[in-house]
C-alpha cells in the first residue's frame, strides 16, 4: 500500500505552530519523525528533499535529526538541483568532520566542483568551505585552485573563501594558492576583490614569508582604495553615499597588516590614510566604520606623529558622538592605544570619565577599564573621586573589578598614607561585600605597615563597624585591626581626627556581637575570636575575655572550637607565653606591587591568601601550628607539640615573618644566644629550649653536614647536596645512630615545613636503630623551596620515656638566597619542625 | 570570522540558526538560550555590542546584534571582524531579505526557513563575508530559485 505523500514543509510548520504546549509540540514532532523515517526506509526519491527540509526545521527547534545524515548524502548525489540544494544545506547543518559519514561526500563534491552549472559548483564550494575536513581539503584543493583562476566572478569569489578554509585546515597547502593570487587584485568585480583581500589577509597572517611577499601589493591596494573614494557616485556599490564601504574596510585592514613594522609600506600608505581620515562622511554608520578602521590602521603602522594625533583626535570625537556604538568602539580602541600613546589619550580623560556615567553597561565597563589605565600620580586624586563615585552607583557585576582596580591604583599612586587609608575605608564601606576575599590580607598588610596611622585606622574601622556589620571583608579587616590596635582605640590617641571615647567593654561588646551575629561568616567569626584573644594583652578585662574564650570551647563550629580550646590552653597552662605571642605584629615586608591577585599567585597555591585568615593568628599562637603539623602529617598519632618560647622577646628588626617565627622559637634573631633555662611543664613529651645557629651565610651550593640532634645516645646527622637536575631541590640525607645499649625500635622521622615548601621523604632504610652504633638508619629527604624561604628548623623528640630536662638540641637554619622582589611574609607558615619520635624502652 | 548567526524572536524562539564552528546539538540550544537571555535584557537605547556569553564566547568573541520589530539578528564574531562593519552587514542582510520577500516579516522567516538559509549562504560563507552587494545577492538567489522551479514535481 502506498504511503500518502509526506506533508509539505509549510504544513508541518503550520501544524507545529498550533501546539499550545511543549509536550504537544514534541508529540507532533515525534509523529512526523516517524513518518519521515518510514519514508526514508522506503528509499523514496521523490519526496526525500521534502523530508530532509522538514528534518532541518525540526533540528532548528532542537530535536534530534541525525538519522537524516545519510539522506543528505543521497540528495547531494542526485541530479536535481533542488535535491542538491537542500542536501548540501543539510550536510552543512547536520554533519561535521567528526562523523566518518562526511567523507562520503568527497566524491560528490569533486564531481560537483566540475559541474556544468555554476550554481551547483557554487554549492559544492560553499559546502567544502564550511565544513570540509582536512582530508577532504587535501583531496580537493586542486579543484579549488583551478576555480580560483576562473573568469567566472561568481565562482571565483567563492573559491577564494574556500581557499581560506583549506589553508586553515591544511596550512601546508598555502603555497599552492600563491600563483593564483597574482592577478586577483586586478579584478573589477567587487565581490571577488573583497574575498581576495580576505584570502591575502589570511595568508599574510599565517606566514611571515607571505607577508613580505605581499608587501609589494601595497601600491595596488592604495590605488584601489583611492578609486573607491574618489570615484563619483556608483549606484552599484553605493551604501549610504559611500562606495563599497565593506571593501574599503577590508583593504584598510590588510594595509594595517602589511604596514605594521615596515617603514616603506607605512610610508606608502600615509597619504591615503590621511585622505580617508579627513574626507570620509561621518553622518552614517558606514562612514564611521571606515573612519574607525583607518584610525586602527594609523595606530598600528609606523605612521608619522601628525597622523597619529589626527587618529586619536578622531577617537576623541567619536567619544562625543551620540551614537553609542561609536562611543563603544572608540573606548575599545583607546584602550588598545593607551599603552603606546598614553599622553594623547590622557587629553581625552574627562570625556572618558564622563562615560562612566553612561547608562549602557558595555560602555561603562570599557570606560572603567580605560580610567584605570589612565590613572597616574598626577591625576590620582581627581580620578579616584570619580571612580569611588562610580563604585557607589555601578552594577554589582562591576563592583568587584572596580574595587580591585581602586586598591591597585591606590597602592601605586597614593599621595599620602592618610589618603590611602581613607580610600580603602571608602571602598570597604560602600562596596564591602563585593571586595575580593584576597584583598583582605593585602589591606591588613597595608594597614600594619602604615604605623603612624594605626590609631586613626582602628578608630575609623571601629566606627564603621558600629554602623554596619554585614560586609564581611570590612568586618574582617576591622576585627583584625581592633585586635591589634585596640589599646590605641581605648586610649584615644588618634591624631588625625577627633578621638572617640570608647571603653574596653564597648569594644568587647562589638567583637562579641560579631561572634553571635547571623551575618558573620565562619571566617569572620574566627577573626573576631582571635581579636578578642589578642586584646587580653592589651586590655585589662581579662576575666571577660577568658569567659568568652571558654564559652567557644564548645562551639559547634570546629574551627572556632579549636581556636577557643587553644586560647584556653594559653590562659591556663602557658600564660607566661601569652604576652609574647600576642604582641603587636611587626612591619611586613612589602610584596611585589602587583596587587592582590599577583601576590596570591606567587604563592602557587590555589586558595592561598597572603595572610591566611586561619594562620595569621597562628603565627603568634604556636598551638595551632602544631595542628598544622598534624594536618601536614595527617596522622592521628602525632601529638601536637606546644613549643616553648623564652620570655624575653627581642624586637624584631622588621624582617620577614619568618624571622618572627625564629624569634618565637629562638632566643635571638641572627645572633645566637644560649637557651635560657625555662622551666618546662611536663607533658608526655619533651620540650626543648632551642638556640638558633645559623648554618651558613652564603648561598653556596655546598652545605656542610651537621649534627641535627645529639642526645641520649641518639645522634642524627644531616648531609646536604643539591639535586642535580633541579638546583632548587636540596637533598638531605639523615643518618641516625644509636650509642645506647638497646636498639631503638619504631624509629620514625617526621618533618613538617612551611606550606611553600615541598617535602618528600623517601623510605628509611629501617626503623630500628641498632644499639652500640652498630649501624645506622638512613633516610633521604628532598626539600623543594621554590621561593627560597628562610626556614628555621627545630628538631624535636618525642618519647614517652624522656622526661628529663632539656638538653641541647641544636636547631639549624637553612638559609637560601632571598629573591629581592619576592617576599614571603604572606606565606602560609608553620614553623618548620623536624620531629623525631623515638620509641623508647 | 563569524562564529554563529542566530535569528530569534522576542520570546527566544529560533527562526534561523547557523553555526560556523562545530557545537553539539544540545550545546547549540544552550547557546541560543543564553544568547537570547543576554540580548533580551538590553534596553533599546544601548549599544549593539555585547561581550559574548560564556558558552559561545571566549575573550575574543563579541555578540553584535540588531533588533528589528519582533526579531533579533545576532552575529557572534571574533576580533578579525570590524564591529561597525558587521552592524552594516546585518543591515544589508535584512534589506536583502526584504527585497526577496517583499516587506519581509517574521512569518516569512518562519515558513521559508530554507530560503532564508539560501540567501544567507550568498552573504556569508564558512564564517566569512562573501558578498555585500544587495542586488548581486538578490539576483543570484533569484536565478537559483528559478532553477529549482523549473524542475518539475519537486516541491518542498
Amino acid at each position: 500500500m502506498r504511503m500518502p505523500a509526506p506533508i509539505r514543509l509549510r504544513e508541518l510548520i503550520r501544524t507545529i505552530r498550533t501546539a499550545r504546549t511543549q509536550a504537544e509540540e514534541r508529540e507532533m514532532i515525534q509523529k512526523e519523525c516517524a513518518a519521515i523515517r518510514s519514508s526514508f526506509r522506503e528509499e523514496d526519491n521523490t519526496y526525500r528533499c521534502r523530508n530532509v527540509a522538514k528534518l532541518l526545521y525540526m533540528h532548528m527547534l532542537g530535536y534530534p535529526a541525525h538519522f537524516g545524515q545519510l539522506e543528505c548524502l543521497k540528495l547531494i548525489a542526485s541530479q536535481k538541483f533542488t535535491d542538491k540544494r537542500i542536501g548540501y544545506l543539510g550536510a552543512m547543518l547536520l554533519l561535521d568532520e567528526r562523523q566518518d559519514v562526511h567523507l562520503l561526500m568527497t566524491n560528490c563534491i569533486k564531481n560537483d566542483l566540475n559541474h556544468s552549472t555554476q550554481y551547483v559548483q557554487g554549492l559544492a564550494l560553499c559546502t567544502l568551505g564550511c565544513m570540509g575536513s582536512s582530508e577532504m581539503c587535501r583531496d580537493l584543493a586542486g579543484e579549488v585552485e583551478k576555480l580560483l583562476k576562473t573568469s567566472n566572478s561568481y565562482l571565483r569569489k567563492k573559491a577564494a573563501l574556500c581557499a581560506v578554509h583549506v589553508i586553515r585546515k591544511v596550512p601546508e597547502l598555502m603555497e599552492m594558492f600563491l600563483p593564483a593570487t597574482k592577478n586577483l587584485l586586478s579584478e573589477k568585480n567587487h565581490g571577488v576583490l573583497h574575498t581576495s583581500v580576505v584570502l591575502l589577509t589570511e595568508m599574510c597572517e599565517r606566514s611571515p614569508d607571505m607577508l613580505s611577499h605581499f608587501r609589494k601589493l601595497v601600491p595596488q591596494l592604495v590605488r584601489i582604495l583611492k578609486n573607491l573614494i574618489m570615484s563619483g557616485y556608483s549606484p552599484e556599490h553605493d551604501v549610504s553615499g559611500i562606495s563599497d564601504p565593506f571593501l574599503q574596510v577590508r583593504i584598510l585592514r590588510l594595509l594595517r597588516i602589511l604596514g605594521k613594522g615596515d617603514d616603506d609600506s607605512s610610508e606608502a600608505m600615509n597619504d591615503i590614510l590621511a585622505q580617508v581620515a579627513t574626507n570620509t562622511e561621518t553622518s552614517k554608520n558606514v562612514g564611521n566604520a571606515i573612519l574607525y578602521e583607518t584610525v586602527l590602521t594609523i595606530m598600528d603602522i609606523k605612521s608619522e606623529s601628525g597622523l597619529r594625533v589626527l587618529a586619536i583626535n578622531i577617537l576623541g570625537r567619536f567619544l562625543l558622538n551620540n551614537d553609542k556604538n561609536i562611543r563603544y568602539v572608540a573606548l575599545t580602541s583607546l584602550l588598545k592605544t593607551v599603552q603606546t600613546d598614553h599622553n594623547a589619550v590622557q587629553r581625552h580623560r574627562s570625556t572618558i570619565v564622563d562615560c562612566l556615567k553612561d547608562l549602557d553597561v558595555s560602555i561603562k565597563r570599557r570606560a572603567m577599564e580605560l580610567s584605570f589605565a589612565l590613572v597616574n600620580g598626577n591625576n590620582i586624586r581627581g580620578m579616584m573621586k570619580e571612580l569611588l563615585y562610580f563604585l557607589d552607583s555601578c552594577d554589582p557585576d562591576f563592583k568587584a573589578d572596580c574595587a580591585s582596580g581602586i586598591f591597585l591604583a591606590a597602592e601605586k599612586y597614593a599621595p599620602s598614607k592618610r589618603w590611602h587609608i581613607d580610600t580603602i575605608m571608602r571602598v570597604l564601606t560602600t562596596a564591602g561585600s563585593y571586595v575580593r576575599d584576597d584583598s583582605v590580607p593585602n589591606l591588613i598588610q597595608l594597614i600594619t605597615n602604615s604605623v603612624e596611622m594605626h590609631a586613626y585606622t582602628v578608630q575609623r574601622l571601629y566606627k564603621a563597624l558600629l554602623d554596619d556589620i554585614s560586609q564581611q571583608p570590612l568586618v574582617q579587616v576591622a576585627s583584625w585591626c581592633i585586635g591589634e590596635y585596640g589599646d590605641l582605640l581605648v586610649s584615644g590617641q588618634c591624631e588625625e581626627e577627633e578621638p572617640i571615647q570608647v571603653s574596653e567593654d564597648e569594644v568587647l561588646d562589638v567583637l562579641e556581637g560579631l561572634l553571635v551575629s547571623n551575618l558573620s561568616t565562619p571566617v569572620t567569626r574566627g577573626y573576631s575570636l582571635t581579636a578578642i584573644m589578642k586584646l587580653s594583652t592589651r586590655f585589662s578585662s581579662l576575666n571577660r575575655i577568658k569567659k568568652v574564650v571558654s564559652i567557644y570551647g564548645s562551639s559547634i563550629d570546629v574551627e572556632l572550637q579549636q581556636r577557643a580550646v587553644e586560647y584556653n590552653a594559653l590562659f591556663k597552662k602557658y600564660d607566661h607565653m601569652r604576652p609574647a605571642l600576642l604582641e603587636r605584629m611587626p612591619i611586613m615586608e612589602k610584596t611585589a606591587t602587583n596587587g592582590p591577585s599577583e601576590t596570591v599567585q606567587t604563592n602557587g597555591e590555589t586558595d592561598s591568601t597572603i595572610l591566611d585568615t586561619k594562620h595569621l593568628p597562628s603565627i603568634s599562637q604556636p598551638a595551632s601550628q602544631a595542628n598544622d603539623l598534624l594536618d601536614l602529617l595527617g596522622g592521628n598519632d602525632v601529638v601536637p607539640i606546644i613549643q616553648t618560647t623564652v620570655p624575653t622577646k627581642p624586637a624584631s628588626a622588621g624582617g620577614e615573618l619568618l624571622d618572627l617565627l625564629g624569634d618565637l622559637s629562638l632566643t635571638g634573631g641572627p645572633t645566637p644566644t644560649p637557651a635560657s633555662s625555662v622551666p618546662m611543664s611536663q607533658p608526655p613529651f619533651l620540650l626543648d629550649g632551642l638556640t638558633s645557629q645559623p648554618l651558613f651565610n652564603d648561598i653556596a651550593a655546598v652545605i656542610p653536614p651537621m649534627t641535627a640532634y645529639n642526645k641520649n645516645g641518639l645522634i642524627i646527622e644531616f648531609t646536604f647536596e643539591r639535586s642535580n637536575p633541579n638546583p632548587n631541590i636540596a637533598v638531605i640525607t639523615i643518618h641516625a645512630t644509636n650509642s645506647t645499649e638497646a636498639d631503638m625500635t619504631e624509629f620514625v622521622f617526621q618533618a613538617a615545613v612551611p606550606k611553600t615548601f615541598q617535602l618528600q621523604l623517601l623510605s628509611p632504610s629501617s626503623n630500628v636503630v641498632p644499639a652500640f652504633n652498630q649501624g645506622s638508619v638512613t633516610q633521604v629527604i628532598r626539600v623543594l623551596n621554590p621561593q627560597k624561604v628562610r626556614c628555621y628548623c627545630e628538631p624535636r623528640t618525642h618519647s614517652a620515656s624522656y622526661r628529663s630536662r632539656s638538653s641541647e638540641i641544636s636547631p639549624f637554619v637553612l638559609k637560601h638566597l632571598q629573591k629581592s622582589d619576592e617576599c614571603l611574609s604572606g606565606a602560609k607558615l608553620n614553623i618548620a619542625k623536624l620531629k623525631l619520635r623515638a620509641a623508647s624502652h | 570570522m563569524i562564529k554563529a548567526i542566530l535569528i530569534f524572536n522576542n520570546h527566544g524562539k529560533p527562526r534561523l540558526i547557523r553555526f560556523y564552528q562545530y557545537f553539539a546539538e544540545d550545546m547549540q540550544q544552550q547557546i541560543i538560550r543564553e544568547t537570547f537571555h543576554l540580548v533580551s535584557k538590553r534596553d533599546d537605547n544601548v549599544c549593539n555590542f555585547l561581550e559574548g556569553g560564556s558558552l559561545i564566547g571566549g575573550s575574543d568573541y563579541k555578540l553584535i546584534y540588531r533588533h528589528y520589530a519582533t526579531l533579533y539578528f545576532v552575529f557572534c564574531v571574533d576580533s578579525s571582524e570590524s564591529e561597525l562593519g558587521i552592524l552594516d552587514l546585518i543591515q544589508v542582510f535584512v534589506e536583502t531579505l526584504d527585497k526577496c520577500f517583499e516587506n519581509v516579516c517574521e512569518l516569512d522567516l518562519i515558513f521559508h526557513m530554507d530560503k532564508v538559509h539560501y540567501i544567507l549562504q550568498e552573504v556569508v560563507m564558512g564564517g566569512m563575508v562573501l558578498e555585500t552587494n544587495m542586488n548581486e545577492i538578490v539576483a543570484q538567489v533569484e536565478l537559483q530559485n528559478r532553477m529549482e522551479k523549473s524542475e518539475v514535481n519537486q516541491v518542498i
